[in-house]
């Protein structure tokens, strides 16, 4: 098994931990929708939901880091590590842990250019 | 309310957080006819221990449901807030991100502004104490009070398979609080034998209902099947682009747990960088085993008019915390000459300094039954990433430091860039110096203390466009590190 390619589980895993939520909603889901979007993708949070957490709830990354390119999530949730700051597209950059979301944000999640044409 | 000063005596007291310590604070001094500025980085009052969900957003948990035991002490704090508001100057949503000789530069909604003051309270508070394991910087592992604030103030668990890991009080009311809530708590693993939590009972009885409290816990963890392994060690968390498995060792072997998120933490570590930048004296705190700001009894600092309350003074929790503010409050009322006359500020102050030397007591007992890993940098592989900012792995900092190069924390810093990322080491600071003590055979009171810098958290660069000095004309060039661009 160790001696597969490498390639092919690699990138059924990235799938999967993109596709797959880190965060699971388990009360408070009585509060008004609210649309925004993460890397162009239309996502539905509820008012109240720090952005962390409305792409936490869509996937398990947040942003990959700027030496080793590795993914992170956040980590202290309390604005202390710094390890969750994201872009909105019109260029403001914000720490998602402690900015709730506004219908119609748009978030970027990976550096600008690199996201698909 | 914009003018905040005191009209007889052109005093201006400044608060800085909106905890426990902060909000008792307040109270004292506006029960002595004082206006505060209370400044605090959260939108709402009551800390990260009795954080309130959103304002307006239509969360609508009780707060029994949010603080279980503890919502009789949250409600208290939050209601006192809320009868201070038309008495105080409250800034929230504030961050306070530097600090030089009486006066305070702040950010909020991104714009700068320097607030004057002729006393300053710190009741900057707390965050958990990390200590890294391979693997720590996967997608899924967060700390422990990272996972209490989702549940807390989002209504989310951190994942669907949660394993809780490292030690503490919070180690076991988190997994309870998860537990309660319907998450599946894979597993709790402790890093301290049940030997130790035994040996420090008597101290732990300082403090009865507390204690009686941890015992709750841990029993109604027990008492529902969940998994809860004691001595152990945290050896990797695996993944491929998120976390997996948590492995740990147990005695000689190494077991296995598949979750989807780990919380993790050993105890709190104490925001001590406003202090810093005030200019305060530092002392090495074998209990807290960490450089804290020096205060006395009553929260004076080294430099007069800065005072000191609540865990960023030192690690106590929330009930110290209140009895601290208040007491910082006194000190500042005495200092100020009493300008209410108030005849029982003595017999208050007695008071509140037996309360708070009981906690102390207690809280000896608690750091004896909750130590962090001894010995644990030594066991750090290589390729293990102790500064999760700038991607440092142990192995750079050891080649740095058996080069010679580096026997003091600051060097090391220089040399590695350790710490000198956007947190500026609140996540690796103790990690590198408990390597630096490991590979030097120094004791780790000896190996310095990374040294705080402004602006103690990332800015924009645009604040110096925006600058609305209230008083003075003051901006400090922003060093490269901190640079939000």
């Amino acid at each position: 098994m160790t001696n597969l390619p490498s390639a092919t589980s690699a990138g059924q895993q990235q799938s999967a931990a993109d596709a797959t939520p880190q965060f699971v909603r388990l009360t408070e889901a009585h509060r008004k929708e609210v649309g925004i979007t993460v890397d162009g993708e239309a996502i539905t949070a509820l008012t109240g939901d720090t952005v962390l957490s409305a792409i936490l709830l869509h996937t398990r990354r947040v942003r990959d880091t700027e030496i080793s390119g590795e993914p992170r999530a956040g980590f202290c949730l309390m604005g202390a590590c710094q390890d969750c700051w994201v872009q909105l597209e019109e260029g403001t950059r914000i720490r998602a842990c402690s900015t709730f979301v506004k219908d119609g944000m748009r978030v970027l999640t990976r550096p600008s250019g690199v996201i698909g044409a | 309310m914009s003018a905040a000063i005191d009209k007889n005596s052109m005093h201006r007291v400044v608060i800085v957080g909106a905890g426990p310590a902060g909000v008792r604070a307040a109270e004292t001094l506006v029960a002595a006819g004082l206006v505060p500025v209370v400044i605090d980085e959260a939108p709402r009052a009551g800390g990260q221990i009795y954080r309130q969900p959103p304002a307006d957003a239509g969360f609508a948990r009780s707060k029994r449901t949010l603080y279980g035991m503890e919502a009789g002490k949250a409600d208290a704090v939050h209601s006192t807030m809320a009868c201070l508001l038309p008495k105080i100057d409250y800034r929230p949503d504030t961050l306070v991100w530097g600090c030089g000789a009486a006066r305070l530069d702040t950010l909020h909604g991104g714009r700068q502004r320097t607030v004057p003051y002729s006393h300053l309270l710190i009741a900057t508070g707390a965050t958990d104490r990390v200590l890294p394991f391979s693997g720590w910087t996967l997608p899924g592992v967060y700390t422990l009070g990272a996972a209490q604030i989702a549940l807390k103030s989002q209504g989310c668990a951190i994942g669907r398979r949660v394993v809780f890991a490292g030690t503490g009080p919070l180690l076991y009311l988190v997994a309870y609080q998860y537990a309660k809530a319907g998450a599946q708590v894979e597993a709790v693993l402790d890093t301290n034998p049940f030997s130790r939590q035994l040996a420090a009972t008597p101290r732990l009885l300082r403090q009865p209902s507390t204690f009686a409290k941890g015992l709750y816990y841990v029993g109604w963890l027990a008492a529902r099947g969940i998994r809860i392994e004691r001595g152990v060690t945290l050896v990797r968390a695996t993944g491929d682009k998120a976390v997996q498995a948590m492995t740990y060792r147990d005695s000689d072997q190494e077991l296995t747990i598949p979750c989807d998120a780990v919380g993790f933490g050993y105890g709190l570590r104490s925001e001590t960088q406003l202090a810093d930048l005030a200019g305060c004296r530092f002392r090495f705190d074998p209990i807290n085993r960490a450089w804290l700001p020096e205060r006395d009894a009553a929260g004076r600092t080294s430099v007069p008019g800065v005072y000191l309350a609540g865990d960023g003074a030192g690690i106590a929790g929330a009930d110290a915390a209140e009895l601290a503010g208040r007491r910082a409050a006194l000190a500042m009322l005495e200092d100020l000459g009493n300008p209410a006359g108030n005849a029982n500020v003595q017999a208050q102050a007695t008071k509140l300094d037996r309360q708070l030397a009981n906690i102390a007591e207690f809280r000896i007992g608690l750091e004896q039954a909750f130590s962090p890993p001894a010995d644990c940098a030594s066991h750090w592989p290589d390729d293990m990433t102790v500064c999760r900012c700038e991607e440092i792995d142990a192995g750079a900092l050891r080649r740095c430091i058996r080069a010679g190069e580096a026997s003091e924390i600051n060097r090391l810093k220089a040399l590695t860039r350790v710490g000198m990322g956007r947190c500026q080491g609140r996540m690796c600071g103790a990690a590198a110096a408990e390597l630096l003590s490991a590979e030097t055979g120094k004791p780790i009171a000896e190996v310095g203390r990374l040294r705080g810098q402004a602006p103690i958290k990332p800015v924009p660069l645009s604040i110096a466009m925006t600058d609305e000095a209230e008083e003075g004309d003051h901006l400090a060039g922003i060093p490269e590190h901190a640079r939000d661009e």
